[in-house]
């Protein structure tokens, strides 16, 4: 091979290499636009909610839409809080919500405690049997729950929205999978010091088992603020009505012609908690998500 | 050895959970079987004292009626079109996001935020875009078109009527794959870029050595080992697409249709609801069972066919 050969063959090489390098820059390019692009088709909504909601009427109906409100006015949302009565609304939500969670984390806690530590007959079959009840479609349940609630005389009352959803199969086999990584060892080390079960539990098991705990009790939480279906069925009035119920009620209109901003005001006010819920407890919230695949 | 004061003591910590399940789960299922199996069944009429014939006559009415097939094929037509959408969106945007460094965790962030919303509320935020703003009744005519239609007037299009009186079938299903979809997005990719993050990067220095193309790369290596993440994602998708119900809700109010033929986008599981609120429950659970059959023979048939594909 001469030596001028070689040359050309690594001025050859180096073109490749600056095509490559140009290919690989549009490539990057490609894909940060593409990201941009989904991320605000993403965020539109939200960002047409709170500029919706900061319009007056008239400016919202305008021919040509404004993508910043030439006056902000703050009216609509008071006029939100009092047109679907948000306020109490709001202290049902937040009352179901707390109750349910606190009494649901205490029933879990300890039914997760009895299967992964203790020893009793029939263990491996119970936890077989309320694992396929996970498969069953809810609505198959809220047919006859919905009949068991109306004979106990629950109907409009918080024990209906409560207690039916107090034990979650899901959060038990969550909370046990957790519990069974404590090493048995500290549990018998406890008994020879001549600690009690709950006392175990208490200082032990639930501090270890913290993280999931505190994803269980957000996503109960979510639950609660986003139900709908079945606060619908079991509630008739304001009196224990759940938020969600009261949003889509209050602004319906035949005619389709509802005051729009201030009805983005109320979803303004609905979604804010939860964004904040979000902002500062991200980390829990997605990894409790992706291990369960369900929504609220 | 099983010792009789931990038997006791497990017993005693379960009773809770026991108690409830038995009344709010196992006893339903026993009795929607039975509701199901007694011909035109009604709670309130049971009480009344009437008796009612075992027969499977819940589930002839059900699957003769028209409305339950309208039910039926408006959720199956969602299912069909959404799933695949919104997985193959999702794939894109997660293989995306795994591709670069400055900027990952604020999109990822964004990109989650659908998720910790209230489906009816952002519901409405979508029926605010489509709707037709200002609508003089008797004529059609709007004082504005909405943001949406707009829109589709800047680049040139003819505005549509999406949602409101008078619209047509088409546009109505067209608004319900954009919100399911959009709804769908942040657990698929949160599911996605997981399972992109633990795939082992020796195989993707293998690819470069070979100096392997990036569209091979991506069909030969990432799909495949992302395949038991795909199979999650699109089995819980179409499980979850079977019970589409309060997205519509959001979209169209309880009417579950345009002003002018409410039901028309009627799901399955808005038809069980339905049943049960006019003390129909016979024909509720019918319908209900109807529901989890569907749904167990789609998963297993899904199981199947991606048992095939699926590289564990």
């Amino acid at each position: 091979m001469s030596q001028k050969d070689n040359v050309m063959q690594a001025k050859d090489l180096q073109k490749v290499s600056t095509a490559s390098k140009v290919t690989q820059v549009l490539v990057k390019f490609g894909v940060y636009a593409f990201l941009i692009i989904m991320a605000l088709i993403v965020l539109f909504p939200f960002y047409w909610m709170i500029i919706s909601s900061l319009k007056d009427l008239s400016e919202y109906r305008a021919p040509t839409p404004t993508f910043w409100p030439n006056k902000v006015v703050w009216d609509n949302y008071p006029m939100a809080f009092s047109t679907a009565n948000l306020g109490q609304l709001f202290m049902n939500t937040a009352y179901v919500g707390i109750v349910s969670t606190l009494l649901s984390l205490v029933i879990t806690v300890l039914s997760a405690f009895a299967f992964a530590r203790l020893e009793f007959k029939g263990k491996e079959t119970l936890f077989g049997l309320l694992l396929a009840t996970m498969m069953i479609p809810g609505e198959l349940f809220t047919i006859t729950n919905y009949l068991t609630v109306k004979n106990l005389g629950w109907m409009d009352t918080f024990e209906a929205l409560i207690v039916p959803f107090l034990v979650s199969v899901f959060y038990i086999y969550l909370l046990r999978q957790n519990f069974m990584q404590i090493p048995n060892e500290l549990y018998l080390a406890a008994k020879v010091d001549g600690c009690k079960d709950l006392k175990y539990l208490w200082k032990v098991m639930i501090p270890l088992a913290m993280p999931t705990l505190i994803s269980i009790t957000i996503l109960k939480m979510m639950g609660a603020w986003n139900s709908y279906v079945w606060p619908n069925l079991v509630t008739k009035s304001d009196a224990t009505r759940l938020i969600t119920n009261g949003l889509r009620n209050a602004f319906s209109d035949s005619t389709g012609d509802v005051n729009y901003p201030v009805q983005m005001a109320a979803v303004v006010i609905v979604s804010a908690p939860l964004f904040m819920v979000f902002l500062f407890l991200r980390k829990y919230i997605m990894a409790g998500v992706s291990r369960s695949g369900i929504k609220g | 050895m099983v010792d009789s004061k931990q038997q006791w003591k497990a017993w005693l910590y379960l009773s809770p959970a026991i108690v409830l399940l038995l009344v709010f789960t196992a006893w339903p299922i026993i009795n929607t079987l039975r509701m199901a199996f007694l011909e035109n069944y009604s709670g309130l009429q049971e009480i009344g004292g009437a008796t009612f014939n075992f027969g499977i006559g819940n589930f002839l009415t059900v699957i003769k009626y028209k409305k339950f097939l309208q039910c039926l094929s408006n959720t199956v037509g969602l299912c069909i079109t959404t799933v695949p959408i919104s997985t193959i969106l999702a794939l894109l945007i997660a293989v995306a996001l795994n591709s670069i460094k400055p900027l990952q965790k604020i999109l990822q962030t964004i990109f989650f935020l659908p998720y910790v919303t209230n489906s009816i509320a952002i519901g409405m935020v979508f029926a605010a875009m489509f709707n037709i703003i200002g609508l003089r009744p008797g004529g059609g005519y709007a004082d504005t078109w909405g943001i949406i239609n707009l829109a589709i007037q800047a680049f040139g299009g003819e505005p549509i009527n999406w949602i409101n009186a008078g619209s047509n079938y088409g546009p109505n299903i067209i608004v319900m794959i954009v919100y399911i979809v959009w709804n769908a997005l942040p657990f698929k990719i949160l599911v996605l870029l997981g399972g992109l993050q633990s795939i082992n990067k020796q195989y993707y220095d293998a690819a470069k050595v070979d100096s392997t193309s990036r569209t091979r790369v991506f069909a030969r290596i990432t799909v495949p080992l992302l395949s038991p993440m795909l199979a999650y994602v699109i089995i819980t998708g179409f499980i979850g697409g079977f019970k589409e119900y309060s997205s519509i809700i959001g979209i169209f109010g309880e009417n579950m249709g345009p002003a002018h033929d409410a039901g028309r986008l009627n799901t399955m599981v808005g038809f069980v609801y339905d049943a049960l609120e006019r003390d129909f429950q016979g024909r509720a659970s019918a319908a209900a069972l109807i529901l989890f059959g569907i749904i167990l023979l789609v998963t297993l048939f899904n199981n199947h066919v991606i048992k095939r594909f699926t590289h564990y």
